[in-house]
């Protein structure tokens, strides 16, 4: 065994023996998000590295440390890329922690969530054990889908130690339009536009002015242009737009208290609360300043189909919707299941949990 | 096993459920469901019985005690509450088109039918999304929603037949999950009721839910988790245009190579299959697609989306393929012709059964650079077995179908087709596959388990299921082999010299 996992698994055992608490980190870019933290600092930084990558497999295999720059450096060579764009928060974050926090970026509506793109896992347990779950492959049912459920589990069923993704190839073009229109009328265009066979990759409102990303070989490109209309922005500007969008490194997503995250159907129309707004995903996903009661703005996303997280301000009011009962039962077994003695990241998903 | 911190002892409590129940057992479950179902919904004669003994993998057969046919949600929470109140196993059941055993019944107990809750409730084309019921038929609703240029992208061979709910359990794919996904990425929500006839919503309409991933636990779980329904599925766009270029080899190998130079060069196609030259010669006379019969392999290569995309992918398909050796291609003129070259890679099944009495279905992945070595292992199997296979493979994304031909009538010949598959499947474990891309473990891969997975992670499974289904009532007995099975089929496979492939790494 490598020493680094060696020394995570002793780390496991030990505080297992004593009765202590984990909190497992990888680069800390997502500390702020979710409920408390608590349990002893166990950093997987450490155990890194790329196992393995074939670009013409198309998936590639990194222990949970393996920072996002380092794998985007390497697949970058190749023409490839994560095509969930799993936002960096301004740091490095670590393959574990994103395939724990599970968050994708700009692309998600188009290309799919960082669970879609998840093949396999392993994952040290309670007990000290290193299990694999799903593999490298792209079709794979034997068993139940583990690694998937391991994806958004913010580490409260045990440590992610390596990860196999599935990457895919860069587009060969990209182009954004911006267009001056309301909310209202870019979710119902963002809406109409997907119903059709054009190539989306990425859409957002904020401040009056819609953009619409396109990504795919050259013709295509510039087909959807000429349909859509809109005013190109520059290759650089509009570079910079998406990632401060998928990093959060857009003023409008900083960290002030209180930002919202609102996950809704994409057809619902305005939440109707107070508060500026930027909208993304055609419109499945609204950000929201607003000084609006908790109480309010969790029963405006039910209204519409979704939930909503505190993404910034969480601490009075839990970070993230209370589960329904019947779930929450399900979410209780798989915890006992999984971390019988509460080792791992307590309370960090579900408050009690 | 360490059981200290670990995961608990994996004996399910439903292991003695197994044997068949007394007549006054029978009578008195029976009698519970016809008291809280409407007329008609039970059924509980042997002749009625029969048709559902088995999935399509007809060599697995079990009667049931009773046979339920709900038409309503509420229907299927009272069959769930007397079941859990009685201890009555209970198996879900779409149209039974499984080719693993998963729908197999349980001899003590209940094959719940989702076939008559077969109803569109919804078809929402400004959001792009279907909310069915669990016995629609998969092609149902692509066809539901054509009027409005949308449809419905798994697209397993047996679409015409098998439903949603079913796709569900199954993880299914299809020939274009390649770009458009399995299942799992088509499915938005699902909404159920556990064991105890309690409603469940996993994922939602908005494009995450809070909590766990319970969706993705759900989908592939075979009927073990929860049961099924009402699910929300996406619907795509249809692609404006869509061509295929089929292209002939004269090796397997190289048609291996041009696979991975397509994927290398930065296109992800429609579809991407291969059909070796048996499975070629085998469909072409029923369905006239017009295959090279010369060839050791074919692959099919299918472009979709703009006109302006595929002009430019098709052409840079044909160089690519050119480049890697192909002896002759093809690129469809219209839809009739495209849809003529599709064709006998969709009718392989047939096909097989027509050239031979009976045939066994495998479905391995493994990574695509090993393709030349399993066919080469295959063919040394039709050797040592006797048998002969027809492979047919989902290339794109490294699954296989190998369909091993055999007599049931013959004694011994279907033993020996089930060791064949296994000896594939277990070679795709060995070279870091899995024994099941698509199809599910049901009752068939259930000693394979044993092969790809250690005990600690088959108790972490125990754990999944037990987290959701408490008294394990839900389809037992499939999906996860116990600790007692695995170390049956451990001596089996030593002494009966059955380890295939010892030489292999195993990792
Ligand atoms: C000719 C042929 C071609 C095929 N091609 C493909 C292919 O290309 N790709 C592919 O993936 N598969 C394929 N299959 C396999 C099969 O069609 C799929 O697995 C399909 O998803 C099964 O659907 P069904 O409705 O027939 O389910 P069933 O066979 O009735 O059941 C399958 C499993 O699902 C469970 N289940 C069913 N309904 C529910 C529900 N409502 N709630 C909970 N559990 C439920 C059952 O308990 C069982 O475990 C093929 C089969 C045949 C015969």
């Amino acid at each position: 065994m490598d020493a680094a996992l060696e020394a995570l698994r002793d780390r496991v055992l030990a505080a297992g023996h004593a009765g202590r608490r984990l909190r497992i980190r990888g680069a800390g870019t997502k500390d702020f998000l979710g409920e408390t933290l608590q349990g002893e600092l166990l950093d997987t930084a450490a155990f890194a590295g790329i196992v393995d990558y074939e670009p013409s497999e198309l998936v590639l295999t990194a222990r949970a440390g393996t920072r996002l720059s380092a794998i985007e450096a390497l697949l970058g060579a190749h023409q490839q890329f994560l095509a969930f764009e799993p936002p960096a928060f301004g740091g490095d974050p670590t393959l574990g922690g994103i395939v724990a926090a599970g968050l994708s970026g700009p692309r998600r509506a188009s290309a799919g969530a960082a669970r879609d793109f998840v093949l396999g896992a392993r994952l040290l347990s309670a007990g000290g054990e290193c299990l694999n779950f799903g593999g490298r492959v792209m079709k794979n049912v034997a068993g139940f889908d583990v690694a998937r459920l391991l994806c958004g589990s913010f580490g409260i069923l045990g440590v992610i130690v390596e990860v196999s993704i599935k990457v895919l190839p860069r587009p060969a073009e990209e182009l954004t339009l911006g267009f001056e229109m309301s909310a209202a009328d870019a979710i119902e265009a963002f809406n109409r536009w997907s119903r059709r066979p054009l190539p989306l990759s990425a859409t957002s409102w904020h401040d009056g002015v819609a953009r619409v990303r396109l990504s795919g070989v050259g013709a295509a490109v510039a087909a959807a242009r000429a349909v859509l209309g809109g005013t190109p922005i520059a290759a650089e500007v509009a570079a910079r737009w998406w990632a401060g969008l998928r990093d959060h490194t857009h003023p409008f997503l900083a960290p002030r208290e209180p930002l919202w995250r609102v996950s809704v159907a994409a057809t619902a129309p305005l939440l109707g609360l107070p508060g500026a707004k930027l909208v993304e995903w055609a419109g499945a996903l609204r950000w929201l300043r607003s000084t609006a009661a908790a109480e309010d703005v969790r029963e405006a996303a039910r209204r519409a189909g979704g939930s909503a997280a505190l993404w910034h301000g969480a601490g009075r009011v839990p970070a993230f919707e209370p589960l329904p009962p019947a779930l929450l039962a399900i979410h209780r077994r798989l915890k006992a299941g999984f971390d019988p003695h509460g080792l791992f990241n307590p309370g960090r998903l579900v408050p009690g949990l | 096993m360490s059981t200290t911190a670990g995961f608990a002892a994996d004996e399910p409590a439903f292991s003695d459920l197994s044997e068949r129940p007394d007549a006054a057992r029978r009578r008195s479950i029976v009698a519970a469901l016809t008291a809280a179902l409407p007329p008609g919904a039970v059924l509980a004669e042997e002749g009625d019985l029969r048709p559902y003994e088995c999935d399509g993998l007809s060599t697995f057969r079990e009667l049931p005690v009773a046979v339920v046919l709900p038409s309503t949600e509420r229907a299927v929470a009272a069959t769930l509450g007397v079941c859990a109140r009685l201890g009555v196993p209970v198996v879900a059941r779409g149209a039974g088109t499984g080719l693993s055993g998963g729908a197999m019944p349980h001899a003590a107990g209940v094959v719940l039918s989702l076939a008559r809750l077969n109803r569109i409730l919804e078809l929402d084309p400004a959001a792009g999304i279907a909310r069915v019921e669990p016995g629609v038929r998969n092609l149902a609703i692509s066809e539901a929603a054509a009027p409005f240029g949308l449809y419905y992208a798994p697209d397993p061979s047996s679409q015409i037949a098998c439903t949603i709910g079913g796709n569900v359990a199954e993880n299914a794919g299809g020939v274009h999950c390649l770009k458009y996904g399995l299942t799992l990425h088509n499915v938005l929500r699902v909404r159920g009721y556990t064991v105890t006839g309690e409603p469940v919503e996993f994922g939602s309409l908005a494009l995450d839910a809070p909590g766990l991933d319970l969706l993705a636990a759900v989908i592939g779980s075979e009927g073990l988790l929860a049961i099924v329904t009402e699910v929300s599925v996406r619907l795509l766009p249809r692609p404006s245009v869509a061509r295929v270029v089929m292209a002939s080899f004269d090796d397997v190998g190289k048609a291996g190579d041009a696979v991975a130079a397509i994927i290398a060069a930065g296109i992800i196609p429609a579809g991407l299959e291969m059909m070796d030259r048996r499975a070629a010669v085998a469909v072409e006379p029923f369905v006239k697609a017009g295959y090279d019969l010369e060839a050791a392999a074919i692959l099919l290569a299918e472009s979709d989306g703009t006109s302006e995309e595929v002009d430019a992918e098709v052409a840079r398909l044909e160089q690519l393929l050119a480049a890697a050796g192909a002896t002759a291609t093809a690129v469809s003129r219209s839809e009739a012709e495209r849809l003529r070259f599709w064709s006998g890679r969709k009718n392989a099944f047939p096909a097989a059964g027509r050239i031979s009495p009976d045939y066994y279905c495998m479905d391995g992945t493994i990574p695509r650079k090993h393709l030349g070595r399993v066919l080469a292992a295959i063919a040394a199997l039709e050797e040592e077995l006797g048998l002969r296979c027809m492979n047919v493979f989902h290339a794109g994304d490294g699954n296989l179908h190998p369909l091993i031909l055999f007599d049931a009538n013959v004694p011994g010949e279907w033993q020996r087709a089930e060791r064949f598959g296994a000896a594939i499947v277990e070679l795709c474990v060995a070279l870091g596959g899995t024994i099941t891309g698509e199809h599910g473990v049901g009752v068939e891969k259930l000693n394979s388990m044993c092969v790809q997975f250690t005990a600690a992670e088959r108790a972490a499974f125990f754990a999944v299921k037990r987290a959701f289904d408490v008294p394990g009532l839900l389809n037992p007995g499939k999906l996860i082999p116990t600790l007692h099975r695995c170390a049956e089929y451990g001596r089996m496979r030593v002494h009966g010299g059955l380890l295939p492939f010892a030489d292999l790494p195993r990792f």
